[in-house]
């Protein structure tokens, strides 16, 4: 009691959003936290919470499918939400990631896994820069309409070429090599099982910790897991860094960048790379968990569904990208009945939200900044007018 | 073994004949003028605006299932001919036009006035745009639920289902070969595409050109402040070419629908970003450069699918479409639509 009546005593008794407060804390209770958070993300399909678990697919699969979602928003997010560049044809990337992983390791050759999500990452990067050194010159909303034709163009080669086996598609794609001490996995995870709101713990159906089987989709979450926590540690590094801020005063006013000596070009260029080296390894992902790809998978509607998660999400805060993703791939899973009517409902969000709230329902830090600040800026000329009138 | 087959379509020959020439030319052209037409609700919109209409695509596509409607609800069948084929026609080409028409106020409405009064950045528009077209698209493949919904489902079956297939559109016309010779044919329903989608054409561009409110969309294009200042009421000139363009993709619908026979409820996307590419070929803003534009896809096209099969058809255009925008953005008559006047 009385230590928080010294702390409100303080010389400016103002009142703090969460995120000062947060920024406040000490750093080992901040990296605590952050464990708790990651520990709970990493339990959640084991926890297999009612109301939250989908009842009528697996849901450790389902949270798979969040988390490639959620990869792929990360990266659209770089390309869109830092340097502000509309990327229809994202899903490109993504079946380039996938197709690599499918030619290399089951059409064409056999290669390691680890090699193949090499490979992938390479290749998709490399795409990303043939295709954004000539079109990155051009206007925003024309560069919007080229990359549609990008994606469109990279489905219709799977589609039509022999050599990727048409429609067909790819089966028998290598999944990812356990990791397992003599024949037994390092170690199992059992799970909760749900009656009502009483839980007990399912001994006889676990999840093996880097066993990568056909039915279980828990390690792949994991593992897409992992992947996404070590991309969010350098997007958060990326983002503080002069790269970072080069991208958003590219964003903001390329012309007023290029003028304070903001070499654009070259950022946006990084920019789509690192959004072509995301995409393309969430495909190799999604390859590795499918088994199986073919061409109809990677349609400019998925695209959509990407913009989709970024838009809804926040364009350029990382958690509203996650936020977004986890919506788009998540609830038409949980209400399979609707599935059906998620591209009209995506449609309207996409069309409320442009027209109420463009900035996306968690708008970056730096927006609410600047929107703090602009309106700080009406209120002295306000006053400043006031004074003279 | 040579001569065993017929030369199949679908297979790359590179040696062609005169006739063969002649007849990818001649469709060439049909088709590239229905991709005129369409290009024409880009154009107009983008000279005003400066904003890509996404959700156009889809304005086409509601006329198209306006004209099979229209088919049905007349019970039309296929070439019966006579007068009242033409009739018929000319009954979808008016359904087609007036719901393509509506829609295209009801995207300005909904998904273009709000961020033009706030004079939002175009991406912004874009995504609005995207939003549009994609409801308007899945509210057209998901129509026998909707129907199921009001329980509407046993009067209007014939005109819901299959909702998410191709759906067949009646002609009444006979189609009667004109002219063959030596094995290059002109068509009765491609003659027709192309003189009524060239008609159409001149008529707008003299509409934009001769009339009061096409000053208005000239003016607006031009110096949208200035045309503010002389009196122009720039809400009324948005609405204007929002509804010729409709107009026109309504037009161009009926002609798809004759020239090509279905239609489906995401028939839009690739011939809208085609009719855009068309667009930006012939430079974007300019009335007479997407029917040039028009012309020039169809034609690369159907010479690219002769050349490498025409399952690579649409990747064809989309590498037009690509090319032109790196070297020549501005497109091969400029962009402008103010200067439209000759």
């Amino acid at each position: 009691m009385s230590t928080s009546t010294t702390s409100t005593t303080s010389p400016k008794p103002e009142r703090r959003t969460l995120g000062e407060r947060w920024a406040d804390l000490p750093k080992p209770v901040k990296i605590v936290v952050w464990l708790a958070v990651a520990l709970f993300f990493y339990a959640l399909p084991l926890l297999n919470p009612p109301l939250l678990s989908t009842p009528e697919s697996d849901f450790g699969s389902v949270m798979f499918t969040v988390a490639s979602y959620a990869l792929v928003a990360l990266g659209l997010n770089i390309v869109l939400g830092y340097a502000g560049l509309l990327d229809l044809g994202y899903v490109g990337f993504y079946a380039i990631g996938a197709y690599t992983v499918g030619v290399f390791g089951s059409l064409h050759g056999s290669l390691p896994f680890w090699l193949l999500i090499v490979l992938a990452v390479c290749i998709s990067t490399a795409s990303g820069l043939l295709l954004g050194a000539p079109t990155l010159r051009v206007r925003g909303d024309y560069l919007a309409i080229v990359t549609l034709g990008f994606g469109e163009i990279i489905r219709l080669v799977a589609l039509n070429s022999e050599w990727l086996n048409q429609s067909r598609g790819i089966q028998d794609i290598p999944r990812p090599p356990d990791i397992t001490i003599g024949g037994e996995p390092v170690f199992e995870v059992p799970r909760l099982l749900w009656d009502g709101l009483t839980a007990t713990v399912d001994l006889g159906n676990t999840s093996a910790f880097l066993e990568f089987g056909l039915l279980d989709g828990v390690p792949y979450y994991w593992l897409a897991l992992s992947v996404i926590i070590l991309v969010l540690l350098g997007d958060v590094l990326l983002q503080d860094s002069r790269v970072g801020r080069a991208w958003e005063a590219t964003r903001e006013d390329e012309e007023a960048a290029e003028l304070n000596g903001v070499p654009t070009f070259r950022y946006k260029l990084l920019a789509f790379a690192m959004g072509a080296f995301i995409g393309g390894l969430s495909g190799a992902l999604f390859a590795a968990r499918q088994g199986a790809i073919n061409p109809e998978t990677f349609t400019v509607q998925l695209s959509m569904l990407f913009l989709a998660a970024v838009v809804v999400g926040g364009q350029g805060n990382r958690w509203g990208a996650l936020v977004g993703a986890a919506v788009v791939a998540y609830l038409p899973e949980r209400f399979r009945e609707f599935a059906d009517f998620r591209v009209v409902v995506f449609g309207l969000l996409l069309l409320l939200l442009a027209n109420f709230r463009p900035q996306g329902l968690l708008p970056p830090r730096r927006a609410r900044r600047a929107q703090r600040a602009g309106k700080r800026l009406a209120e002295l000329e306000g006053t400043e007018e006031g004074a003279r009138a | 073994m040579p001569g065993t087959s017929p030369p199949s379509p679908l297979e790359p020959n590179r040696v062609v004949p005169l006739s063969t020439f002649l007849n990818l030319t001649f469709t060439g052209l049909v088709v590239g003028a229905i991709y005129g037409l369409f290009a024409l609700g880009y154009t107009l919109v983008y000279g005003v605006l400066r904003l890509i209409n996404f959700a156009h695509s889809e304005v086409f596509m509601w006329g198209s299932f306006a004209a099979v409607w229209m088919m049905t609800l007349l019970n039309a069948r296929a070439g019966s001919g006579g007068p009242a084929a033409v009739l018929y026609l000319l009954l979808a080409l008016l359904a087609a036009m007036a719901v393509s028409g509506a829609v295209a106020l009801l995207v300005e409405r909904v998904a273009y006035r709000r961020l033009r009064e706030k004079k939002s950045p175009p991406l912004v528009a874009l995504i609005s745009a995207i939003g549009a077209s994609f409801m308007l698209s899945e509210i057209m493949g998901l129509r026998d639920r909707i129907a199921g919904w009001l329980n509407l489902d046993g009067v209007l079956g014939d005109y819901v289902r299959p909702a998410r297939e191709n759906t067949q559109f009646v002609n009444p016309l006979p189609n009667a070969t004109l002219l063959d010779v030596g094995g290059f044919q002109v068509r009765s329903t491609q003659l027709i595409v192309l003189v009524a989608a060239l008609a159409m054409m001149i008529a707008l561009e003299q509409f934009v050109r001769r009339s009061r409110l096409g000053r208005g969309v000239r003016a607006v294009s031009q110096d949208a402040e200035a045309a503010a200042l002389m009196g122009v009421d720039q809400k009324r000139v948005v609405q204007l070419t929002f509804l010729l363009g409709g107009l026109m993709a309504g037009a161009a619908a009926l002609l798809y629908l004759m020239h090509i026979g279905v239609t489906r409820y995401n028939v839009g996307f690739i011939l809208g970003i085609k009719a855009f590419t068309a667009a930006v070929l012939g430079g974007i803003g300019n009335i007479r450069g997407a029917l040039l534009g028009g012309l020039v896809l169809g034609l690369a096209e159907n010479y690219g699918s002769q050349l490498f099969g025409s399952a690579w058809k649409d990747v064809v255009s989309f590498l037009l479409l690509v090319v032109v925008l790196l070297f020549r953005p501005t497109g091969l008559l400029g962009e402008s639509l103010g200067k439209a006047r000759a």
